[in-house]
């Protein structure tokens, strides 16, 4: 008898399960594949030949049965903007408190721990929140700041975890290094720690911008569903306005026979031009902010 | 001789652990003062209470005195950076930041307010002919720290630690991750290093203790168990243990 037989049958299985496990996983991937891009090329081909200029360039109105969507495209992009003034500060903040200064114990992971519920809770719970928090006690009315300050809530837990584990994986010996020659925490984190982290920072803010923009049901809550052009980019926070995703809705929902049959594709694929925008201008801030 | 630093009744508590008992040592000016022994003896814990790095682990309690210029480094009014400020540290890892070979030197210079560039170009220049890199990097002082090879990047952390002319230098295993030529070259750069600065070094390398230590100093299970010429402790130890170590019998 051949001694080796035995090894060579097992071998000759263990090939086999190879290959089946191996084509189970291309398939896998390939129906993963095929169902983001059919949603892509679904949107874009029933979006883009609705896409005009008029249609990008001006106002939506009942006097002139217009459909446009200028100002949700402002607003998208200004309560974007204005929402990660509010939440990297406090964000980051918190981080670097979580990873450099906090005595680890207890508290911390009580706090850690509340992070990661606030991350799992349903928008629209946070909308009514904000309407409640923002809108109602706080005066803020229907508006953009309300509508920001939202979102920056709902971001928070993004941008406190990723901020935080990129902390911690800086290389330890780098503090050790540092503190070895007599300078404080503050130089560290200044010079060390947040170059070191800010990749994945701004991994969390990309993430935090698609959140954002994606957002609709918080902000029909507090921002609002107003569609008239913003007279004043500075001055517009305190006045109610309808992001992309919330006028897609509104144009799904109550569609007055001169909104064009394809409108809300037409949004859907704005919105995703304006991610993707949104990304890569992150992602150039980002490098800049590396780089010094 | 001048001792430049001294412990006296040192002991050091991790948790439960008694991890130095009673130490006392003095370590004299321009000298190299080796600190040998097995795992777990405590010399890498003693090599750390001389510039408080002790402080930044939890459930540490330091009792006794370090004395250093004349004061216990240990007082309660005592910033502990300012004395690691004149004590620097390498560690076994090359470590230098993520960042040019430039602003690795001027790293500690620029936080204790050097801004005039003429003035850092000049410490910069210093610190690396004084750990004998300059000629190496003198033209690729603007690429990443990281792109040097792991010998000239354990210099570069020499010359870092030296950029604020520390009195003291203390080298954690500094060589145990280098390959023989550059443990070589730091070793030749170190009897260079102890003209300018005093040096407190722990190794696992016995035959480095007694090529280029002038004092060594023999830890057992939290105990300075000998200290003395190096000459002294290889050739003829007091202790039996002393000389069970240095030749080979366990460790």
């Amino acid at each position: 008898m051949n001694p080796y037989k035995a090894y060579n049958l097992y071998k000759k299985r263990a090939h086999k399960d190879t290959i089946i496990i191996r084509t189970l996983c291309f398939f896998a991937t390939g129906v993963a594949l095929a169902i983001l891009f059919g949603i892509i090329a679904f949107i874009f081909a029933k979006g883009i030949p609705a896409i005009n200029w008029k249609f990008l360039s001006t106002a939506t109105s009942y006097e002139e049965q217009n459909f446009g969507i200028l100002p949700n495209i402002l607003n998208t992009v200004y309560i974007t903007v204005l929402s990660l003034l509010i939440v990297l500060p406090i964000g980051i903040g918190s981080a670097i408190y979580l990873s450099e200064y906090g005595k680890q114990g207890r508290l911390l992971s009580v706090i850690r721990y509340t992070i990661e519920i606030l991350s799992g809770i349903p928008s629209i719970v946070y909308g009514l929140f904000g309407a409640l928090c923002f809108v109602t006690y706080l005066r803020m009315d229907y508006s953009l700041l309300a509508g920001a300050c939202t979102l920056a809530v709902i971001t928070l837990p993004i941008i406190i975890r990723t901020t935080e584990e990129s902390l911690k994986a800086v290389d330890v010996t780098y503090r050790e290094a540092a503190l070895s020659m007599g300078v404080n925490r503050l130089y560290i984190i200044r010079t060390i720690l947040l170059p070191c982290a800010m990749p994945g920072i701004i991994a969390a803010v990309i993430l935090s911008v698609g959140r954002m923009v994606g957002e609709s049901a918080a902000l029909l809550f507090t921002s609002g569903t107003a569609y008239e052009m913003p007279k004043n980019l500075l001055t517009m926070y305190d006045k109610s306005g309808a992001t992309l995703t919330v006028q897609l809705y509104q144009s799904f929902t109550e569609k007055p026979h001169w909104v064009p049959e394809d409108a809300p594709f037409a949004i859907a694929a704005v919105l995703m031009i304006v991610v993707l925008f949104l990304n890569i201008s992150t992602y150039f801030v980002g490098k800049k902010l590396k780089r010094k | 001789m001048m001792a430049i630093i001294q412990t006296k009744k040192l002991n050091l508590h991790y948790g439960d652990n008694h991890a130095l008992i009673d130490i006392d040592m003095r370590i004299n000016k321009h000298e190299i003062t080796a600190l040998i022994g097995p795992s777990g003896c405590g010399k890498s814990t003693f090599l750390r209470t001389l510039n408080r790095m002790n402080d930044i682990i939890r459930d540490v309690k330091i009792g006794g005195e370090v004395v250093f210029d004349g004061v216990n480094i240990y007082d309660t009014d005592i910033d502990p950076m300012s004395i690691r400020k004149k004590i620097g540290m390498v560690f076994q890892k090359p470590n230098p930041f993520p960042m040019s070979v430039y602003d690795n030197v001027a790293y500690a210079p620029r936080y204790h307010k050097v801004k005039r560039r003429i003035l850092l170009d000049e410490i910069v220049e210093r610190s690396l002919r004084q750990a004998a890199l300059w000629d190496e990097v003198k033209d690729r002082l603007k690429k990443s720290a990281l792109s040097l090879s792991g010998g000239q990047q354990q210099r570069l952390c020499i010359a870092r630690a030296i950029a604020l002319e520390p009195e003291i230098l203390l080298m954690d295993e500094a060589t145990s991750a280098l390959d023989p030529i550059s443990t070589f070259k730091i070793e030749d750069l170190m009897r260079e290093l102890k003209k300018t600065y005093t040096v407190v070094m722990v190794t696992h390398n016995m035959q480095q203790a007694a090529r280029i230590s002038d004092k060594t100093a023999f830890f057992l299970l939290g105990d300075l168990v000998e200290f003395n010429d190096t000459e002294q402790i290889f050739r003829s130890p007091a202790h039996k243990k002393t000389l069970e170590y240095v030749s080979g019998h366990f460790g």
